[in-house]
């Protein structure tokens, strides 16, 4: 066991283990992510170099660029990395629980519950409220859905069944957001389909400030569950053989997906193909068990949604384009290279 | 269920019966009730003058025959997968058929500016063609065979693919978004019967290759092993049954949209009426798809005026209890 490394909290009571390879890779994409983050805070309509943006970020009182990138590109920078953390998460927790490498916060309806909520929201003149309730809306509907997929589940959560009965509410509520869509008026419908597309325009303080939370606690607890990932990995019976509590362990998990999907979508829209995307590459990185798969699987996300934002920043200036659709088109062809390798 | 072929042919009747009623109170309800003898002189003695008339000939008839044609069609192709893949969930929507055929359609519309209904119809079809190659790629198992879960998601990862790529190309072209919105929706409302027309005779090849397969269609479902002992190739009936669905799925689109469930309910019901035997099942999907789509269509209008809900709406909040009972049971087997 020379090959791992074994990090221990509370006094041994809690210990991750992380197989070497994992670890280097996670530092490799670690700095991966701060070389690109840096990259997205110097591009935009007004170019800035490196150095410059380091300047305004250590001292902003000597920098000139100090307001645009501390109170525009910081806040959609970082809020691009949670985004991209949770969803590459989530999306990693549903593969494992569900079994199966297709499953996906979109797949099983907790993107769409959070959409028909959001679409609901600025249809019937939610913003008027305050836009801060778009998220809460968002993330209740999300957490509804789950309860609803958990109760139509019945007690025998198997993985066929909960991703059908996911498919089957995700159907229903792609008609019910569809229904809201055609009924609101053309300005608003237009505003809530690029919320659909998933965006990151915009985006302040009080977003990350409002994801923060959710990441900070949801991200750890993930790192914590994983290991319980892999005993279901290995079959009911042999994960019942080495004491893994079947049912609670899923019940756990799924909520915490929910819990970690619900939030990034209520803050950036439907993104979809992140929590496809992220866990497969971080596994095709690492291959190893799921405490490694975590910290590179949400690294991944995060870089995901930070290109594409960054994309649709400065690829058709002065448009600022969602990020979804990047990630919609250089995940698409990737997702079907994937289903190929699946296959064979 | 109907065992003898005359109660089974009574059944047929009574369907045809019911798709009827469904298309005369979709003609005669709606903002401008219309009584059926006004209906009659219509169509016998068109009276230029009258707007009662006008509204029948150019709006409610064309409607209700694409809301026959766009039912018979999916039911149809609903069951023909439902046998192809021997999965009780299959159908157009679920397996992304319809999504794949919409996001060709958006794309020929908004970037190659096409226009006729021609050529977005062979948009849809190529569309539907390469979604179902790739769920047929997704759905097999190592064994070969289908295993209904994995078609189930292939399909819905299919579906996400094409629906994300059609949204993005619809936030770029915005004036694109405005006219393609309720088409996307699923709507039988404001086309005219020339797109009808000129999808007319692929709808009619398509049953007909319908017609001609149905008793290679009862093989499909046996054993592999089984039908191999019997000395039948199906290679030629899957390819067939697959062209068949293809062309039905993709012209329902071209023509109204996403329109789901459809395709999944009724092979259900016309089964558990007429049994597996598709020499009755075909013709029965055809008749009960149409009479649902147009009920459907009719509550829609009637529904909350005058706003008008999508047709596709209407029939997904119709099918997802259906999907979900089914989802619920053990066996996946049609």
């Amino acid at each position: 066991m020379s090959s791992a490394v074994v990090v221990r909290l509370a006094g041994g009571r809690l210990s991750l283990r992380f197989e070497r390879r994992a670890f280097a890779v996670t530092l490799v994409l670690a700095v991966a992510l701060a070389a690109s983050a840096l990259a997205s805070l110097s591009l935009g309509s007004q170019m800035t170099s490196p150095e410059a943006v380091l300047e305004a970020l250590v001292v902003p009182q000597r920098s000139d660029i100090a307001l645009i990138v501390h109170e525009i590109r910081l806040p959609r920078v970082v809020l691009a990395i949670l985004v991209g953390a949770c969803l590459g998460v989530a999306g990693l927790l549903l593969q494992g629980l569900v079994r199966n490498p297709l499953a996906s916060p979109d797949v099983i309806g907790i993107t769409g519950g959070a959409s028909l909520a959001a679409v609901s929201f600025l249809a019937l003149g939610g913003a008027a409220l305050g836009e801060a309730w778009l998220p809460m809306a968002a993330l209740s509907g999300a957490l509804l859905v789950a309860m609803a997929i958990i109760a139509l589940t019945g007690r025998g959560v198997t993985p066929a069944r909960l991703v059908l009965i996911g498919i089957g509410m995700a159907a229903a509520l792609g008609a019910g957001t569809m229904l809201v869509l055609v009924l609101s008026p053309d300005t608003t419908a237009m505003q809530a389909y690029v919320w659909l597309t998933g965006s990151l325009y915009g985006a302040q303080w009080r977003e990350v400030a409002g994801l923060a939370p959710w990441a900070l606690v949801g991200l750890p607890l993930a790192l914590v569950f994983a290991r319980r990932l892999d005993a279901l990995a290995l079959g009911d019976e042999l994960a019942v053989g080495l004491g893994t509590a079947l049912q609670g362990s899923r019940m756990a998990l799924l909520l915490l997906a929910v819990a970690l999907a619900g939030a990034a979508v209520a803050f950036a829209g439907g993104l979809s193909f992140v929590g496809l995307l992220a866990p497969h590459i971080a596994r095709r990185l690492v291959a190893c068990r799921h405490t490694g798969l975590v910290p590179a699987s949400a690294m991944i996300g995060a870089l995901i949604v930070l290109y594409a934002d960054l994309l649709g920043r400065i690829a058709f200036l002065p448009r600022d384009l969602p990020a979804g659709i990047f990630i919609a088109g250089i995940g698409a062809p990737f997702f079907i290279y994937l289903l190929h390798r699946w296959r064979s | 269920m109907l065992t003898t072929p005359e109660a089974r042919l009574m059944g047929l009747v009574m369907g045809a019966l019911l798709a009827l009623a469904a298309g005369l109170a979709s003609l005669t309800l709606g903002a401008t009730a219309i009584a059926p003898a006004t209906l009659v002189e219509a169509l016998l003695a068109p009276d230029p003058s009258s707007v009662q008339h006008l509204i029948l000939r150019t709006e409610r008839l064309p409607r209700a025959l694409i809301a026959a044609v766009v039912g018979a069609s999916l039911a149809v192709a609903g069951a023909l997968m439902q046998t192809l893949t021997r999965n009780a969930l299959a159908a157009p929507s679920i397996l992304g058929i319809n999504a794949g055929a919409m996001c060709f359609v958006v794309v020929a519309s908004s970037i190659f500016a096409l226009r006729s209904p021609l050529a977005l119809a062979w948009a849809a079809f190529l569309g539907a063609f390469v979604a179902a190659l790739l769920v047929a790629l997704l759905g097999r198992g190592r064994d070969g065979g289908f295993s209904p879960v994995r078609v189930v998601l292939g399909g819905v990862a299919v579906t996400a693919l094409f629906v994300s790529l059609a949204q993005g190309l619809l936030v770029i072209d915005q004036e694109g978004f405005e006219s393609l919105l309720l088409w996307l929706a699923g709507s039988v409302a404001g086309r005219g019967l020339d797109m009808l027309l000129s999808l007319l005779p692929f709808f009619l090849v398509a049953a007909g290759v319908c017609l001609m397969l149905v008793r290679q269609l009862n093989l499909l479902v046996l054993d592999d092993e089984v039908v191999k002992g019997l000395g039948q190739r199906t290679a030629r009936v899957k390819l067939l049954a697959g062209v068949a669905v293809i062309v039905l799925a993709g012209g329902s689109v071209a023509l109204a949209g996403l329109i789901g469930f459809v395709g999944l309910i009724v092979p259900h019901m016309v089964r558990a009426l007429f049994g597996r035997d598709h020499r009755w099942v075909l013709p029965g999907c055809a008749l009960l798809g149409a009479g649902l789509l147009l009920a459907a269509d009719t509550l829609a209008r009637l529904l909350m005026p005058p706003q008008e809900v999508p047709v596709g709406v209407m029939t997904a909040l119709l099918g997802t209890p259906f999907f979900l009972h089914l989802a619920r049971r053990r066996s996946f087997t049609p």
